[in-house]
Formats: structure tokens, C-alpha cells, sequence
């Protein structure tokens, strides 16, 4: 496509969401503006006009259009800078509706069940909440190996789709790792998605684009410290 | 292309808009299925084998392929037989699509019927908000006979077997009009044209049973 296209990504540093358009715009070398919304400050103008309904991150504008949804999102890029890179979704129809359900598990069951979990304060909830998280990666696991056939991503030799999806979580899943001593990546059970996890995040499309684990660590305590002081003055 | 019953199995519930609107792709697309209808209250092991992971209907089973989840489904169908297509051709079009069908099903639906059933806020301000929502669908279709243009597509086929042909109905059970005319034209028009169309009046509940059933799923959800 030629070099009056006007791509804007409007994101936020800490967004496992944010972070998957970044890596289909690597993948497909496309050039884009990056504007960084303040996470717990107001929304700017730009985002409130693009993303009226939700009026979340991320949005990527293409020569003044805004589509919306991370995912949805992904699926855009791959389909107008199809020409540009490997495919991001397979290309056949029944593997795409595969690589679209595990996904849809991804953000819709397993990434809400580890959020509760992590936010709840009874003992109970928690430790149920993380025995479903834990099980649920064990089905991705398996998902993993059927759909890999031995390769190294979801996507085959590249990183595809699915491998965007789940590899936006990792940084989370590492951080809380140092953070709380939490091992959701234990590679006695999941080895397989333990060895993916660490492809992904040395992979060229994704070692620049996701947050220093740090960083991330950092950011949780935060958000933790914030969650506790709201709740005192409830 | 002809295709044997066999080829393609649909497990459904007639009650379900997700449900529907499977078979509306399906007839849209001339492909014969074989129907199971299933008892959602009281799940099949056929239906908990093929779908483990959610354990919901729809499932669709094409040449021993398993597919759950019905906007999956409703595009795999849409890629696999290629005439009178699903979804629009141009990118931005088509996610706008994904977006105002996901809209539909993730907050039209459930404020529309949950949160109205419920009425924490008072039945009022549950009204207002779900209305709130489908001005944004009314604003979509503006000027259009159909979201898909000329012709019923993907976003008609989702709030279409969700809004008008399911939670509007449970809202006539509460005595309540959901989409007025006053207010909601462009909607009400969609509707309109929606009902003249064979294959979606061959594939919605009929009238009254889904009232009855929407009546005994709020119960249900008052008492939880």
C-alpha cells in the first residue's frame, strides 16, 4: 500500500490488549503513530471521538477510520496489509474458526477467571478462581501441541494469530511470577507452553513491543496499593 | 454445490438467538444440516463431548470438524460456501461488523434483558440504559434497508435473532415496548423489512412459546 496511509495507534503501555495491534503491525511492517493514553488520567479527545461506545484502548485509526476491539483489530491488519509479511490468520477456514475459539476461551474464560481471582479478597474464591486458571491452561497446553504439530508457535514457524492472543498475557503471568510468587508457567505441567511462552517474547515482532517485566512488576504493585486504598475508603 | 445431510449437523435449541441465527447462514446458503435439537436445562453428552469447553449451543459439525460459538460459525460458514456472502468484502466494513455484532451479544443483551429482569436501579433507569445502547444500532442503520446494505448479512443476522426476536419479546412479556416507533424508526423499519424476508421468518421462535420461555428464564434470574 503506498506511503500516504495514515496509521494511529492509541494505546497504553500496560495493555495486554494494546500490545497485540503492535506486534500485527510489525509482523506486516507497517508504519503507524503511536499515541499513548494516560492510564488513569482522562481520556483524550481522540479517543473519546473514536471509540464512543467503549471509549477504551486499543483503537487503530487508518486514513481517519477507527476500528475497535484488540482482535478485531489484528484481523484489519492482516486483511488490508495482506499483500505485506506472513499471514496472521491461517488461511484455512477451519483452522481460522480454531485459532478464533481458543482466543475467544483466551479473553472471554480463562483471562476474566485469573482477574477475579487476583482482584477477590476471600481465600476460597481465590484459590477456586486459580484452580480454573490453571486448568485452563492445561487445556491450552493441549490445544498447543494439536495445533503446532511440533512447531514453535500456535502459528506454525511465525506467530500467528492465537500466538498474538495468549503471548499478550505472558509478560502479566511472568510478572506475577516475581511479584507474588504465583508459577502459572510451570513447565512440569505445561512444558510445552512454557518453551512457547519464552519463543514469543525473544521473537523479533514482540521483544521491542511488550513491557519490560519490571516494569510490569512494578505497575502490578501499583495497581495493587491503588485497590487497597479504594477499598478503604469504601 | 450439493451437500449430503450427513456432511453438516447443527446442535441448537429453538429458544436460542445464537442458535438461529446459524440456521439463518445456513439457509441462506442453500446447505442442508441435519437439526439436533438439544435440552440446554438438561445437556446431552453428545453436546458436552463436542463442546467441552463451553458446553453451549450452537455447535455446528461439518465433515467431522467440531465449531462452537455462533459469530465463529457464522463465518466459517461464510467462508466455506461462498455464495450469497455473510460478511462485507472491505476490511473496515467487516470489522465494523465483528464489532457491532459483538456489541449486540456482549451489552445489548444482557442489559437489554438481565439487568431489565433485575432492575437493581429500579425498572426506569434500566429502561433508559438499555435504550441508551440501541441508539447506537439505530444510528448504524440510518438511511439502510438492512445493516448489511441492500441485503441481510452477518450484524442482521446477530441482532436480528437477538433484539427484535428475543429480548423485545421478553419485554412484551413485561408489558414493555422496547423498541417504540417514536423513538426508534430506522429499527423499527430493519424489522419490518427483517419479516419479509422467507428465511429469517423460517428461522425465528415462534411468538408466544419464546414469550412463555423468556417468562421462566427471568424468573429464574430474579431468584439467583
Amino acid at each position: 500500500m503506498g506511503d500516504t496511509e495514515e496509521v494511529k495507534l492509541l494505546g497504553v503501555w500496560f495493555s495486554p490488549y494494546a500490545i497485540r495491534p503492535k506486534i500485527a503491525l510489525r509482523i506486516k511492517s507497517v508504519d503507524y503513530d503511536y499515541f499513548e493514553e494516560d492510564l488513569f488520567g482522562s481520556k483524550s479527545e481522540l479517543l473519546l471521538k473514536s471509540n464512543p461506545v467503549h471509549k477504551k484502548v486499543p483503537v487503530l485509526i487508518h486514513n481517519n477510520k477507527p476500528i475497535l476491539e484488540s482482535l478485531n483489530i489484528v484481523e484489519y491488519i492482516d486483511e488490508t496489509w495482506n499483500a505485506s509479511g506472513p499471514s496472521i490468520l491461517p488461511s484455512h477456514p477451519h483452522d481460522r474458526a480454531q485459532a478464533r475459539f481458543w482466543s475467544a476461551f483466551v479473553d472471554d474464560k480463562w483471562f476474566p477467571a485469573l482477574k477475579a481471582a487476583a482482584i477477590t479478597k476471600s481465600e476460597e474464591a481465590k484459590e477456586k478462581g486459580m484452580k480454573e486458571v490453571e486448568g485452563g491452561l492445561l487445556q491450552l497446553e493441549e490445544a498447543f501441541v494439536s495445533i503446532s504439530k511440533g512447531k514453535p508457535f500456535f502459528g506454525g514457524e511465525a506467530i500467528g494469530f492465537m500466538d498474538i492472543c495468549l503471548g499478550s498475557f505472558v509478560g502479566i503471568l511472568k510478572a506475577r511470577e516475581k511479584l507474588k510468587g504465583e508459577k502459572l508457567l510451570d513447565e512440569s505441567k505445561i512444558p510445552f507452553l512454557c518453551k512457547w511462552a519464552n519463543e514469543f517474547l525473544s521473537d523479533d515482532t514482540v521483544k521491542n513491543v511488550v513491557p519490560e517485566i519490571d516494569k510490569v512488576v512494578e505497575f502490578l504493585g501499583e495497581l495493587e496499593v491503588r485497590a487497597q486504598s479504594a477499598v478503604s475508603k469504601t | 454445490m450439493a451437500t449430503k445431510e450427513e456432511d453438516v449437523k447443527l446442535l441448537g435449541f429453538w429458544a436460542s438467538p445464537f442458535s438461529r441465527r446459524v440456521e439463518m447462514a445456513l439457509k441462506l446458503k442453500g446447505v442442508s444440516y441435519e437439526y439436533l435439537e438439544q435440552d440446554i436445562f438438561n445437556k446431552s453428552a453428545l453436546l458436552l463431548e463436542l463442546n467441552p469447553v463451553f458446553k453451549k449451543v450452537p455447535v455446528l459439525v461439518h465433515k467431522g470438524k467440531i465449531l462452537a460459538e455462533s459469530h465463529l460459525i457464522l463465518e466459517y460458514i461464510d467462508q466455506t460456501w461462498k455464495n450469497n456472502p455473510i460478511l462485507p468484502q472491505d476490511p473496515y466494513e467487516k470489522a465494523m461488523a465483528r464489532f457491532w455484532a459483538k456489541f449486540v451479544d456482549e451489552q445489548v443483551g444482557p442489559v437489554c434483558f438481565k439487568s431489565v429482569v433485575k432492575a437493581d436501579k429500579g425498572i426506569d433507569v434500566a429502561i433508559e440504559e438499555a435504550q441508551e445502547l440501541i441508539t447506537f444500532l439505530e444510528k448504524e442503520l440510518s438511511g439502510k434497508d438492512f445493516f448489511g446494505g441492500k441485503t441481510i448479512g452477518f450484524l442482521d443476522m446477530v441482532a436480528g435473532s437477538m433484539i427484535p426476536f428475543c429480548v423485545a419479546r421478553a419485554w412484551e412479556g413485561m408489558g414493555i415496548d422496547m423498541i417504540p416507533e417514536e423513538k426508534f424508526p430506522e429499527l423499527n423499519r430493519w424489522i419490518k423489512n427483517l419479516n419479509d424476508i422467507e428465511i429469517v421468518r423460517e428461522c425465528i421462535p415462534q411468538r408466544e412459546k419464546q414469550i412463555e420461555h423468556m417468562m421462566k428464564v427471568a424468573e429464574r434470574i430474579k431468584l439467583a
